[in-house]
């Protein structure tokens, strides 16, 4: 279970989050909509301690991150997977060295064990028999599938997305959200998507949050006039 | 990082630094980093460094046989060229270049790494992009740097006798002689000293000014030539308080 604790963060005078809290249970997806520019990545990125925030916390199964040392603070960051808006895949690493890295990083495992997990992954993320291209041979969407990969291959508790069918055709956009659904139901991954697109909320929220100017609050439903 | 006062910058640089260095890390996860730091930096290098030499070593004959022959011993040529280039141009010419080559392209890289979120992904696949970009590339730099300048040092003295015997008459062996016999190790080894302290800098720099880019593609190439300028300047300023410690 995640729990936001009144977080609070501001640039100069402009009031980007305002003592916002929610949780998020264990098996559940919480989404969090807003127009581009209210401070949906800069909720991701506090979460998880990329940013520092003004005030308040964030609780990981108990543990603070406020309270943690770095050393504890990776430890927390590796029973999560994040998935940027932007993909930020290594553009010098082919898709199966993209995905590996973390594997490789933090696990004994052989080349054979990671090779075989790629391809586990890569299947999951139906992205099969691409791992030797390289991130400027793929499209947007390809990348966000490579992306959600890497992002997976650790086998993490929770599942950060920032805005992951932005600027994705309908198809590509409908395997993402299908992935995202499935990786809730199949494999219990919690997390929070953040996006502005209604339809992606309607589609894998298991509870909606609105954050405007700063303030977060529950809808009960998502109507089409929401952003005004 | 523009607004920064010089003794803030001077801080952040060594913080930088030693935040790269002193940190724990595997040689079986790095290993591989490294080796493609130390090629990248290394044999990349090789042919600029060649080429570099080859001139180094025939201007330091033909400016010393204008200023000695006729005054003193033929030999003496071989003795002041090849103190010249293991103690100075060897050191300073092969860390110039390696700097305008190498640290200017760590900087544009990681630059581009820190805009395009790649060092955030970094941070949250809870890899500590020090240890990942910083720690290889500076280990790879020192690792190389010190060879190319052992390189550089054979070549320009090479091509030194070759002209010093073909267009000054001073035969390969009188040249030779006057390398050999008067050869101090510690003109080598002061050499040597001055480019294992350069290839820190030139990674260093290289390293912390990619790591500081924030913005967009300007700012990586403020960063590229912020790497260059800064590591060039501090290689001249190292290589007289070096000098002073080892030769003074």
């Amino acid at each position: 279970m995640i729990e936001v604790k009144n977080l609070s963060k501001r640039f100069d005078s402009l009031i980007i989050l305002d003592n916002v809290s929610f949780s998020i249970l264990d098996a559940r997806l919480i989404v969090v909509l807003g127009p581009s520019g209210t401070g949906k990545t800069v909720l991701l990125k506090s979460m998880i301690g990329l940013m520092p925030v003004d005030s308040g916390e964030v609780i990981f199964d108990g543990k603070s991150l406020k309270s943690a040392t770095p050393t504890e603070i990776y430890e927390i960051r590796k029973e999560i997977g994040f998935v940027f808006q932007g993909t930020a895949l290594f553009d010098s690493m082919n898709v199966a060295e993209n995905v590996s890295l973390p594997m490789s990083e933090h696990t004994s495992a052989s080349s054979r064990e990671i090779k075989k997990r790629v391809t586990e992954i890569l299947e999951i993320v139906g992205m099969s028999g691409k791992e030797c291209l390289y991130p400027q041979a793929l499209s947007g969407g390809m990348k966000r599938l490579v992306a959600v990969g890497r992002a997976l291959v650790l086998d993490p508790k929770y599942l950060f997305y920032d805005e992951p069918t932005t600027g994705l055709d309908p198809m590509m956009r409908d395997q993402v959200v299908n992935l995202i659904i499935n990786l809730k139901k199949s494999y219990a991954k919690s997390g929070i998507v953040v996006t502005h697109d209604l339809d992606t909320a309607r589609a894998v929220g298991d509870e909606i949050y609105m954050l405007k100017n700063g303030k977060i609050s529950k809808l009960k439903k998502i109507k089409k006039e929401l952003y005004g | 990082m523009r607004n920064m006062n010089p003794f803030s910058a001077i801080g952040d640089f060594a913080t930088f630094f030693f935040r790269s260095v002193f940190i724990p890390w595997r040689i079986d996860k790095t290993k591989r980093r490294i080796l493609e730091q130390v090629y990248y930096v290394g044999v990349g290098s090789l042919p600029i460094i060649l080429i570099i030499a080859t001139f180094v070593g025939l201007v330091s004959t033909v400016q010393t046989s204008y200023q000695l022959i006729g005054t003193v011993p033929r030999y003496i040529l071989g003795y002041t060229v090849g103190r010249m280039v293991m103690i100075e141009l060897g050191p300073v010419l092969t860390a110039l270049m390696v700097s305008g080559r190498c640290a200017s392209s760590m900087a544009a890289e990681i630059g581009t790494m820190r805009i395009t979120e790649q060092i955030d992904a970094l941070e949250t696949m809870a890899i500590d992009p020090y240890r990942f970009l910083s720690l290889p590339r500076i280990i790879g730099t020192f690792i190389a740097l010190p060879l190319l300048t052992v390189i550089a040092e054979l070549d320009a003295l090479f091509c030194g006798a070759v002209y010093a015997h073909y267009f000054l008459r001073v035969p390969f062996g009188v040249f030779n002689y006057g390398l050999i016999h008067f050869f101090v190790a510690r003109d080598f080894f002061g050499g040597m000293a001055k480019s294992v302290v350069f290839s820190l800098v030139i990674a260093a720099a290289g390293c912390y000014f990619g790591f500081r880019v924030k913005g967009g593609a300007r700012e990586v190439g403020r960063a590229a030539t912020y790497a260059v300028v800064t590591s060039s300047i501090l290689i001249l300023v190292l290589d007289y308080l070096v000098a002073l410690v080892i030769f003074g």
